[in-house]
């Protein structure tokens, strides 16, 4: 009988944080943030289809870099749990921060007892109301749950990236300004992006209790304008 | 709860009533391995009764009484028999009250899930089929006496008209062309907007058609509730078009029961 080598564990965990680090940064990053209506998420995506933002529930979005076919299955996860949350207790009782924690826990699971470790970065965020602030979840791929207040950057290369936003972000964001400033964050000093390279979505109170919304290329030119 | 995830080779796709069979979450009346509970149906059940649906120039106008009873007694007097399904559509009930209620939920629930897991939303046909396996699900409760009956209709964005679909206990679907009435009143109230109807009718004629007809419900079936001018109960009354779902506000209804009720007595009503 062959005895396995010895890797010490630190080792393993080093190697496979590394590996998703890089998987990770293969892809483009995605701005989450607070502004005066709500919450505005904006990713580079030329895909139409292929969504990187998503609905969960009444107030709750979902966002996802990295892999595709991971977080798309994690998205999908998270919509089982909010809807059959809400069909067995009732809706107000589904929150992002139970959901924030599942993912957390899975991630964290993935990442010490499977052969590969997810190889993304999630955003969960909810839209507050009266009594409960807004929210937004960044939960890493070994589980580390953030709660930020004000913007979360999901990607590889988040420095540079979060360093403009910081500077730009105001809480009381119109929309248009949002917009422009998440845009001009993600595009750099050296690019421009226009409305079909992007994938921007919002949770804002609109007519009904469905409060997440996608702003159409033409909107998205028109904001940039 | 934890996070629900399945195999690739066993995944319930969209569907979310078969996620809740799997998750073993109550549903209904039927227990989550699908068997019926032995014996007949109780005496004493709610039960929900005129809806009526039709279609006019831009879509349609569904509405329903509001009076539950349990045998010869009203068991509640403000009870909703027309469900907005999803944006661009509706779904009435008559029969046994707590499963329809239930199933309409479960119906609602599915919509939603469907499009937000696969990014897009079912056909108006689609949802119609869905309402009816839901429909067939629940046949063996049907046959213990706890029938329920719904009517679906909604304004089909492809085709750019409104739809109106009936159901039977067993979960057949027909599609109707101009417009249907289904529980204890639908009788009296079909032959009253059958003898109104016209094709391609505006929106506030097929309303106040709709609220006639449930009115002659009222007249001649106990079942079914008139308008409660004491309580200012009303019935309920909503458009679909192609700008989704709408009530109708109740002060509207109110004054268009008042009119009516003036031209009944104008008229020296005698049967």
């Amino acid at each position: 009988m062959t005895m396995p080598y010895y890797v010490a564990p630190e080792q393993m965990m080093k190697d496979r944080a590394e590996y998703a680090q890089k998987g990770i940064a293969r892809g483009r990053s995605l701005i989450a943030a607070i502004y005066a209506e709500g919450i505005i998420i904006v990713a580079e995506n030329p895909s139409r289809s292929l969504h990187k933002i998503s609905e969960i529930y009444d107030r709750i979005a979902f966002a996802g870099v990295g892999k595709y076919n991971e977080f798309d299955q994690l998205r999908v996860s998270g919509v089982r749990h909010a809807d059959t949350k809400g069909f067995a207790y009732s809706r107000e009782d589904v929150d992002a921060r139970s959901l924030a924690n599942l993912y957390a826990q899975y991630l964290g699971q993935v990442f010490t007892h499977e052969m590969k470790p997810l190889e993304v970065e999630i955003l969960v965020a909810e839209l507050g109301t009266d009594r409960r602030p807004n929210q937004l979840y960044h939960i890493a791929y070994e589980g580390t749950i953030t709660d930020e207040d004000r913007y979360a950057v999901l990607g590889g290369e988040t420095e540079a990236i979060a360093e403009k936003v910081e500077s730009a972000w105001r809480a009381d964001w119109s929309l248009a300004d949002a917009v422009h400033a998440t845009v001009g964050a993600l595009a750099g000093p050296d690019r421009t992006l226009g409305g079909a390279d992007l994938e921007v979505a919002l949770l804002a109170e609109g007519s009904g209790r469905r409060t997440f919304r996608r702003l159409t290329s033409a909107e998205l030119d028109a904001l940039l304008a | 709860m934890t996070l629900p995830f399945f195999a690739p080779t066993d995944d319930p796709g969209p569907d979310f009533a078969g996620l809740v069979r799997r998750l073993r979450i109550p549903h209904g009346p039927v227990a989550p391995d699908g068997r019926v509970p032995a014996g007949d149906a109780p005496v004493a059940l709610r039960h929900g009764t005129t809806v009526v649906a039709l279609r006019f120039a831009d879509g349609i106008v569904m509405a329903g009484d509001r009076r539950a009873t349990e045998g010869h007694l009203i068991a509640h007097r403000t009870m909703d028999k027309v469900f907005p399904a999803d944006r661009y559509s509706a779904v009435a009930i008559a029969g046994a009250a707590g499963p329809a209620v239930e199933m309409v939920r479960l119906f609602q629930t599915q919509l939603e899930h469907y499009e937000k897991v696969e990014g897009v939303v079912l056909s108006l046909e689609g949802k119609a089929n869905q309402l009816g396996q839901m429909v067939r699900e629940h046949l063996p409760m049907a046959m213990q006496g706890l029938a329920v009956v719904p009517l679906f209709a909604g304004y089909d964005l492809a085709r750019g008209t409104g739809r109106i679909f009936t159901y039977d206990v067993t979960g057949g679907h027909y599609e109707e062309t101009e417009h249907n009435a289904t529980g204890s009143g639908g009788r009296d109230a079909r032959t009253t907007i059958k003898l109104g109807y016209r094709a391609g009718m505006a929106a506030d004629e097929a309303v106040e058609l709709a609220i006639q007809a449930l009115y002659e419900a009222a007249d001649e079936d106990s079942a079914t509730g008139g308008p409660d001018v004491v309580r200012g109960i009303y019935p309920l009354v909503a458009t679909v078009t192609a700008d989704g779902f709408a009530r109708v506000p109740d002060d509207r209804v109110a004054a268009l029961f008042a009119s009516l009720i003036d031209r009944r007595r104008g008229e020296g009503a005698q049967s």
